[in-house]
């Protein structure tokens, strides 16, 4: 059971409070903010309109490994949002057409040399895009700020086939537990039928390294499993329509195909719920405006959230998030 | 018996695992954005010094090793037997080759140490970083050659061997950084 305030692991003991400095130097302070101005002008000419929506409230994505921070707002707890998502949706069916945003999101149990409770993301959706569209668009804007050339567009399925010999969507769960084995003890915690949870460790320890070394990665189909917000494209196996980029093996950005049918969200929100609760953790609120603004009607989008602290770090050449941010958690 | 959560997971946190204790010399937080949190952690046996790889999920919790450390003065070596006091409260231990280790080479009577002890046994010396020992044989020096990077072996009065400049003679006194087993310079008495 997760504790308010608990956090993630900490490569070392935190400063002593006489620490006040900076952990990044000025050359990365003025190149995160010369980073910025080529996110707003990359968004500006294509006619997208910056957004601004709260970051307290009483609704919050439900998803099994999202921990918001819950707040107490006289007597109602309000969530700090863990991305804009739910927010910016209602502005889409209100008839944003094409709308962007540059804020902070907050994250429990998140802390390591790429993690920060309290991040900044960079979130955009455009109405009328399908998931090739929405993979193009992240392409360009990686293109434009990071200067480092195309993307490789790569399937999950292919990915794994290619860096862990074994195919994600139809190989039996005791084939993916032998697999994680090659890169050490699994954790003896993890449920034998959790699929995603195998998925994950080998996502994380045999595939993800390799994506994104040469030239930058999209991966995109995750199993229908991860759809998260995603729309389910229905083939065999069916698959996600999500996507996310990767840079020199770092997780920078995700997206989805946006999901548009309340009934099914309301479902997925169920599923999650009761996947938190067998996990020992808190189910979160399942009735949200979102809802209501998918009932009225989303337009058919795509949309991304994009990690802006490891965009910086990539075009730094830094190994920690503390080289970008003047002052992160140990030392706020 | 206490436990840390993964929350408490960082480097140098001393655990126990099937009974053994182990070291945490590198925990990695990793977690795919929509994904479930990975603790990633390098372990190291404090006594046979193997490394272990392991794979922890947010919720998971280790059991803390009953690791204390105190100082002892070595009293003297019997065969393959050395033998220790506790400073503070006099009691002796007997420690076998086998966890010494290394650490015999130095050993001189009444030197200070630090004993590692998991629950209450020994299982780690370690002497001072520097000692002064005298040589007990070495070849005599050759006239006239000064240079320091001539060297020989010589033969140390714990029956240990040190490779040492070729101007130092036996009967000498000369003191050796413990760490890194070598030779740092001559000592008059």
């Amino acid at each position: 059971m997760s504790e308010p305030g608990w956090l993630g692991a900490s490569d070392s003991e935190p400063p002593d409070s006489s620490t006040w400095g900076p952990t990044a130097d000025w050359p990365a302070l003025r190149l995160r903010a010369e980073l910025l101005r080529r996110t707003r002008d990359f968004f500006d000419r294509r006619g997208f309109l910056e957004v601004e929506t709260p970051l307290l409230s009483a609704d919050t994505v439900v998803d099994r490994h999202l921990d918001p921070f819950a707040v107490q707002v006289g007597k109602q707890v309000c969530y700090l949002q863990t991305s804009p998502e739910f927010a910016m949706k209602r502005l889409l069916a209100a008839g944003g057409q094409a709308i962007y945003q540059i804020t902070k999101a907050f994250r429990q149990e998140e802390l390591g040399p790429l993690h920060n409770p309290e991040f900044t993301l960079v979130e955009w959706y455009r109405a009328g895009d399908g998931l090739t569209e929405g993979m193009n668009l992240l392409d360009e804007l990686c293109q434009a700020v990071l200067q480092r050339g195309p993307a490789r567009q790569v399937s999950y399925r292919q990915a794994f086939l290619e860096h862990a010999e074994i195919d994600p969507l139809t190989a039996p769960l005791s084939a993916l537990r032998a697999a994680t084995l090659r890169t050490g003890t699994p954790p003896e915690s993890l449920r034998h039928d959790d699929r995603d949870g195998w998925l994950d460790l080998i996502l994380v320890e045999q595939v993800q390294p390799h994506l994104g070394q040469d030239q930058p990665a999209i991966l995109y189909d995750y199993p229908a499993s991860q759809s998260a917000l995603a729309q389910v494209r229905e083939e065999d196996p069916p698959v996600a329509e999500r996507f996310e980029l990767f840079v020199a093996g770092m997780e920078l950005a995700n997206g989805y195909h946006e999901l548009l049918d309340p009934q099914v969200l309301r479902r997925r929100n169920a599923t999650n719920n009761a996947a938190r609760v067998a996990d020992g953790k808190q189910p979160l609120p399942e009735h949200c405006r979102l809802l209501a603004a998918m009932e009225a009607g989303l337009p058919q989008s795509a949309g991304v959230a994009l990690g802006f602290d490891r965009l910086v770090m990539v075009a730094a050449g830094a190994k920690r998030l503390d080289q970008v941010m003047p002052f992160p958690f140990d030392w706020a | 018996m206490p436990s840390y959560n993964t929350s408490d997971f960082r480097k140098g946190l001393k655990v126990q695992i099937d009974g053994d204790p182990y070291l945490m010399i590198e925990c990695n937080f990793v977690k795919p954005g929509k994904g479930q949190a990975l603790y990633k952690c390098k372990l190291r046996h404090l006594i046979r010094n193997t490394v272990l790889d392991r794979t922890y999920k947010s919720g998971d919790s280790l059991d803390a090793a009953d690791i204390t450390e105190i100082q002892a003065q070595f009293l003297y070596r019997q065969g393959d037997t050395f033998f220790f006091m506790d400073n503070e409260s006099y009691e002796q231990y007997e420690l076998g080759m086998d966890t010494v280790d290394d650490a015999w080479k130095y050993l001189k009577e009444g030197m200070n140490c630090s004993m590692l002890l998991f629950n209450n046994n020994p299982i780690g010396i370690t002497p001072p970083n520097h000692v002064v020992l005298r040589i007990e044989y070495c070849e005599p020096a050759v006239r006239g050659n000064t240079a320091t990077n001539v060297t020989k072996p010589a033969k140390l009065e714990t029956g240990a061997e040190l490779i040492v400049p070729n101007f130092v003679e036996s009967g000498e006194m000369i003191k050796i950084d413990t760490r890194t087993g070598e030779y740092i310079e001559r000592v008059k008495e």
